[in-house]
């Protein structure tokens, strides 16, 4: 790639938000708004490698757009009709469209984008079609790069978007922010896009990356755009303070060759402090602003319990516990009981661990999930039961794909052999 | 990071402050960046005249207060941003609100895995040190 094709990338990356945004006050549909700036982008790409980068190369953009989108609005207008009212109704409708997005991008408004980010998680949309939207239209990635971050055919990805657009358009999707009750149910939904896209880059489901460490920024980026829109929302900085105290670990993460490294066999130094204090930071405004009891911010807690001991010993894993109950109360799903069941067997030894874990057995939510037979290995090891352990060793390495978490089991089934 | 290199700030008098017509620009500079999602962090420097060099010869330390006559370039405050490439930090750079013969330079932070092992190595144990590896620039 040229030097120039670099640049508009990155102006790209900087513009196209409140570019899309923008255009889509006028156009109230965020399909046809991200094709308008697509074709912005198109028309840069031709120009800006022979005429220079332009000194405001957003109003340039905006420009382009605008012309582009007179002349859809002609070409489909003349096709039906030449009658001369029409074509002077035509004028006056190319001039309004005209102002009107010389107005926009004079004024975006951060509601326009909230607007965006809202649209782009509607809930009539697929979890995958928002996620794909979301970075798309907020995240300034292309569909190539959407693609190769979740490991799929750039094909797939650019159906994926191209259908996203089209239900949102049938539905009819109004181009608005949520209000009252609404808006509570609507930002889980964004809060759940942002922190579906930092999972997927921080624990790869399968394929032999452990961590995608790209995916996990843009979501963090997304986190701290949404803090800042809706400062007041306790629950964003909640997730922030997730996000960036889970991202904080990351260089201790992976051995030498690759390996995976869990929690407590991390060396700590190589956690990041300066990244945990910010977690810590929006942990400590998330409960200020009264919303220390949310989903995130409780997760946020546990994270922070380990962020804050030096050394492993030092967890407080009777915190952990507590904190473990209380998510429970608000959201009881089996893999917060399997969590819950690897603390207490820290905080009150493995029997109470095995205990607490096998009364989740049952739950046909973790029947296929390979850290139910893992975390049980570990107790079962700690109580000296080494035959079952390895069998659980066995059921779990069955269980996952990923070739990380594959070598990771296969190291403790070896080892399990070797202390019996 | 981005680095500002203000013009004059070398001989600038300790109690030297901005414009406020200056400070509300760079505001709303800042608000971009945090709007955007890319700002971690940022600070604003007292002239060199306020600072001190410590300089080092024959294994000795010498101090000498600033302002410093052989200093023609001096920092005056930087933006540790998080960003995806060099292009969108310099993107970025050209956005900021300077005046004529100031410079903005942009230089990427190190991380951890940018070092060969033998230094990764040397670098273990250093317990809780605090650190800004998880910026790109």
């Amino acid at each position: 790639m040229s030097d120039v094709h670099k640049t508009i990338e990155a102006v790209w990356k900087i513009e196209s938000m409140r570019l899309i945004a923008a255009i889509a006050r006028v156009t109230r549909d965020i399909g046809i708004a991200e094709e308008l700036a697509q074709d912005a982008l198109v028309a840069a790409l031709e120009r800006w490698p022979e005429e220079g980068i332009p000194e405001n190369p957003a109003a340039w953009l905006m420009t382009a757009a605008k012309r582009r989108a007179i002349d859809s609005l002609r070409r489909g207008r003349m096709l039906e009709q030449k009658h001369g009212e029409i074509a002077r109704e035509l004028e006056f409708q190319q001039r309004r469209l005209g102002q009107a997005m010389d107005q926009a991008l004079d004024q975006v408004i951060d509601d326009d984008v909230l607007r965006l980010i809202f649209t782009a998680c509607h809930p009539v949309l697929t979890v995958e079609g928002r996620i794909a939207l979301t970075l798309r239209l907020i995240g300034g990635l292309t569909t190539a790069e959407i693609a190769r971050a979740f490991l799929l055919p750039e094909k797939t990805l650019g159906q994926r978007i191209f259908r996203a657009k089209r239900t949102l358009s049938e539905a009819h999707v109004p181009f608005e922010i949520p209000r009252g009750d609404e808006l509570r149910s609507r930002l889980e939904s964004v809060l759940s896009v942002v922190y579906l896209t930092f999972n997927e880059g921080y624990t790869a489901t399968f394929g032999d990356e452990w961590m995608r460490e790209e995916l996990c920024n843009d979501a963090l980026r997304l986190g701290r755009i949404l803090a800042e829109l809706l400062p007041n929302e306790p629950e964003i900085h909640g997730l922030l303070a997730l996000m960036e105290l889970q991202a904080s670990r990351t260089a201790a993460r992976k051995g030498q060759n690759g390996e995976a490294v869990l929690l407590l066999e991390q060396d700590r130094s190589l956690w990041d402090y300066v990244q945990i204090q910010r977690g810590m930071g929006a942990l400590h405004h998330a409960q200020k602003l009264g919303g220390g009891a949310g989903n995130y911010a409780l997760q946020a807690a546990i994270v922070a319990c380990h962020a804050r001991a030096s050394i492993a010993a030092d967890t407080d894993w009777e915190r952990i516990v507590l904190l473990y109950d209380a998510l429970l109360q608000i959201s009881p799903s089996p893999v917060v009981g399997l969590n819950r069941a690897v603390a207490v067997g820290m905080a009150h030894g493995p029997a109470a661990g095995l205990h607490a874990l096998d009364a989740l057995r049952a739950e046909p939510a973790l029947a296929n999930y390979h850290l139910l037979p893992s975390v049980r290995a570990d107790l079962l090891v700690k109580l000296g039961r080494y035959a079952e352990a390895r069998e659980e060793l066995h059921r779990a390495i069955a269980l996952t794909d990923n070739v990380r978490e594959h070598e990771l089991l296969s190291r403790k089934l070896k080892q399990a052999m070797l202390i019996d | 990071m981005m680095m500002v290199i203000p013009k004059g700030y070398e001989t600038a008098a300790p109690d030297a402050v901005p414009s406020a017509e200056a400070v509300a620009k760079m505001m709303e500079f800042n608000k971009s960046l945090q709007k955007a999602g890319v700002l971690l962090a940022l600070d604003g420097l007292f002239p060199p005249s306020t600072g001190a060099r410590v300089s080092y010869a024959d294994g000795k330390a010498t101090v000498t207060d600033g302002p410093f006559a052989e200093a023609k370039e001096v920092i005056g405050g930087y933006w540790i941003i998080q960003v995806r490439s060099r292009e969108e930090a310099i993107e970025w750079a050209k956005r900021a609100p300077m005046s004529n013969n100031e410079i903005i330079e942009v230089r990427q932070i190190h991380e951890m895995g940018d070092f060969p092992e033998d230094v990764q190595k040397a670098a273990e144990g250093s317990e809780n040190l605090p650190n800004a590896s998880a910026a790109k620039a």
